[in-house]
């Protein structure tokens, strides 16, 4: 493949894919630690909902709407989780599950009974994203990457995932000793005035900032799988969370990268004629990373017993 | 090191800079409270143990006390003053059984979140912090541990470290809830050993304790609690027959409280 094409059509999906990627797996390993993986998912579930609200509202399909409808979403199924696991004082999982179905059917109704069908939103569109479609058509070659001229046609969503990927690491290197201490003990947190609060609070909400930036690029399936196969896979290489946090940025890029590839050139080297969805192949990466990492990764429990 | 070693206050009620003092705490999960209206004064310098059966509201006392749990009513009082003024000279160690031990993290960074309130959030582990949180890991006999995953270390190992962690505080004010709940009888002797240490040095120590057996070896007061207050005092005075069955109700055979409230008259 020549430059122009690599640059100009694979580098922008291939950026995209990894920087959504880290963007959700960083927050994720502490989601998984704290038993909370699934607000990946319920976040990613209920966008839907926020989206058609939003469209219509404003009866436009654009960013920033969409964006909006869907961070209004994940705020209000965040309160509904932590009102119904307070008030029926029910099992945060089995809240979260509740939550984020009923939202993402309530979404589909939606959907269904206005003229959102007419327009290009559909539920295909928010499981596989369209990652694929991000070209960068204004680049020439690799000199474009220095352009200015150039650079400013790089797909929006390019700069949006990476701005969102910033605002995730200044959190994690500002909050790091507080968020360490407390999704380890949390009583003992709060009993030394750690904010535990605040962070909890921050760490859903950037999770849920990741969820709806990756899911606008990439799809609702790429976040789930990165909120929790790169920090799983991460935890079995190491027993020091500093590690294990590089782990999963890692695996997060080996992740995007690889599946990007293997869903654009994987059929054509086996025979097959159309390239599979890039999103799916991400997501499935990073599925066999996890089971590769749980079969010989250097600190797996092993025999252990769980307490 | 400067420190300001409490007076021996005799009056407990009257002592207003007192360690702890609690009056009319409340707290409640859903309708049923799990503690009613306690008052309780710790005297300074010395330790006391929190008794009582399961489910009376010790562990719930001391989450009250540290803003863990929120009171529904009451006021307390650490040295005479709110704990958001007090919070460096308070030293928590919760149940061992609170937490997940396959958490990703060494023995000198467990240590080491003790220095929380010194460091910030921001603040760099430097090497006199390093070397604070090594001594305080040789005091209970952790020092040959410190870069091992908590995971890997046997209950009482655990529990010697989050002793470490809880002397890295550096407090006037140590609350311990169950110290001794699982260790091993080395373990328990070196806890004693170390809290002992603590009282020796002008420190107040309370300690949710489990076992009756031990309770006049270890302790100066204790506190027996049954949702409500039953009584507070010296063990001498405290730990009697009468309050006992007040406590525990049927839940202690006779011929128990008879054998503990008689232990060495």
């Amino acid at each position: 493949m020549s430059g122009f094409e690599f640059v100009a059509l694979s580098l922008p999906p291939m950026v995209i894919g990894v920087l959504a990627a880290i963007a959700c797996a960083l927050p994720g390993n502490f989601l998984v630690l704290r038993r909370q993986a699934l607000i990946g998912d319920a976040i990613s579930h209920v966008v839907l909902p926020g989206i058609v609200v939003a469209f219509l509202l404003t009866g436009m399909v654009s960013t920033w709407p969409m964006m909006i409808g869907a961070g209004g979403a994940a705020i209000v199924s965040v309160l509904l989780i932590e009102a119904i696991r307070r008030l029926a004082r029910i099992e945060a999982g089995a809240a979260m599950g509740v939550v984020f179905t009923a939202m993402f059917a309530g979404g589909v109704l939606l959907l269904e009974q206005t003229d959102t069908s007419s327009v290009h939103l559909d539920v295909e569109h928010a499981l596989y994203g369209n990652l694929e479609s991000l070209i960068w058509l204004d680049a020439a070659g690799w000199g474009s990457l220095v352009d200015p001229v150039a650079l400013a046609g790089l797909p929006p969503e390019l700069l949006r995932m990476a701005v969102v990927a910033c605002v995730i690491v200044a959190f994690l290197l500002v909050f790091w000793r507080g968020l360490k201490i407390s999704t380890f003990d949390e009583g003992f947190a709060r009993s030394v005035g750690v904010p535990v609060r605040l962070i909890g609070g921050l760490l859903v909400v950037l999770s849920a900032l990741a969820a709806v930036a990756a899911f606008d690029a990439v799809g609702s399936i790429i976040v789930i799988a990165m909120f929790i196969c790169p920090p799983a896979a991460a935890r079995l290489m190491t027993d020091r969370l500093e590690i294990q946090v590089a782990w999963s940025v890692g695996f997060a890029t080996l992740s995007a990268v690889a599946g990007y590839v293997l869903a654009g050139y994987g059929p054509l080297w086996i025979g097959f004629e159309n390239a599979v969805s890039a999103a799916g192949m991400i997501a499935t990466v990073s599925g066999l990373v996890l089971a590769v990492a749980a079969i010989f990764g250097p600190h797996r429990k092993g025999a252990q017993l769980p307490r | 090191m400067l420190r300001v070693v409490q007076s021996q206050a005799n009056d407990t009620t009257a002592d207003p800079a007192a360690p702890l003092s609690i009056r009319g705490l409340t707290v409640s999960y859903g309708q049923k409270p799990a503690v009613f209206s306690v008052d309780f004064t710790a005297r300074a310098g010395r330790m006391t143990a929190i008794v009582g059966p399961n489910g009376a509201g010790k562990s719930t006392l001391l989450k009250a006390v540290l803003g863990i749990e929120t009171a529904v009513a009451g006021q307390v009082r650490v040295f005479g003053a709110d704990l958001s003024m007090q919070r460096h000279r308070v030293a928590y160690v919760p149940q061992r059984a609170s937490v997940d031990w396959d958490f990703p993290t060494r023995v000198i960074d467990v240590v080491l979140g003790g220095l929380y309130r010194e460091l910030g959030l921001l603040g760099r582990v430097r090497k006199h912090h390093m070397d604070y949180a090594r001594d305080c890991l040789s005091r209970v006999g952790m020092e040959e541990f410190e870069g091992r995953q908590i995971g890997q270390l046997s209950g009482g190992q655990q529990q010697r470290v989050f002793l470490a962690r809880a002397l890295a505080q550096n407090a006037d004010l140590y609350l311990l809830d169950e110290p001794f709940a699982g260790v091993d009888a080395a373990t328990e002797r070196a806890i004693v050993a170390v809290l002992k240490g603590l009282k020796a040095e002008g420190r107040t120590v309370i300690v949710v304790h489990h076992d009756l057996s031990t309770l006049r070896d270890y302790f100066d007061d204790v506190w027996l609690i049954s949702t409500r207050r039953v009584a507070e005092g010296p063990v001498k005075e405290v730990f009697t027959e009468a309050n006992l069955r007040a406590t525990y109700g049927g839940r202690l055979a006779p011929a128990q409280i008879d054998m503990l409230s008689r232990q060495d008259g």
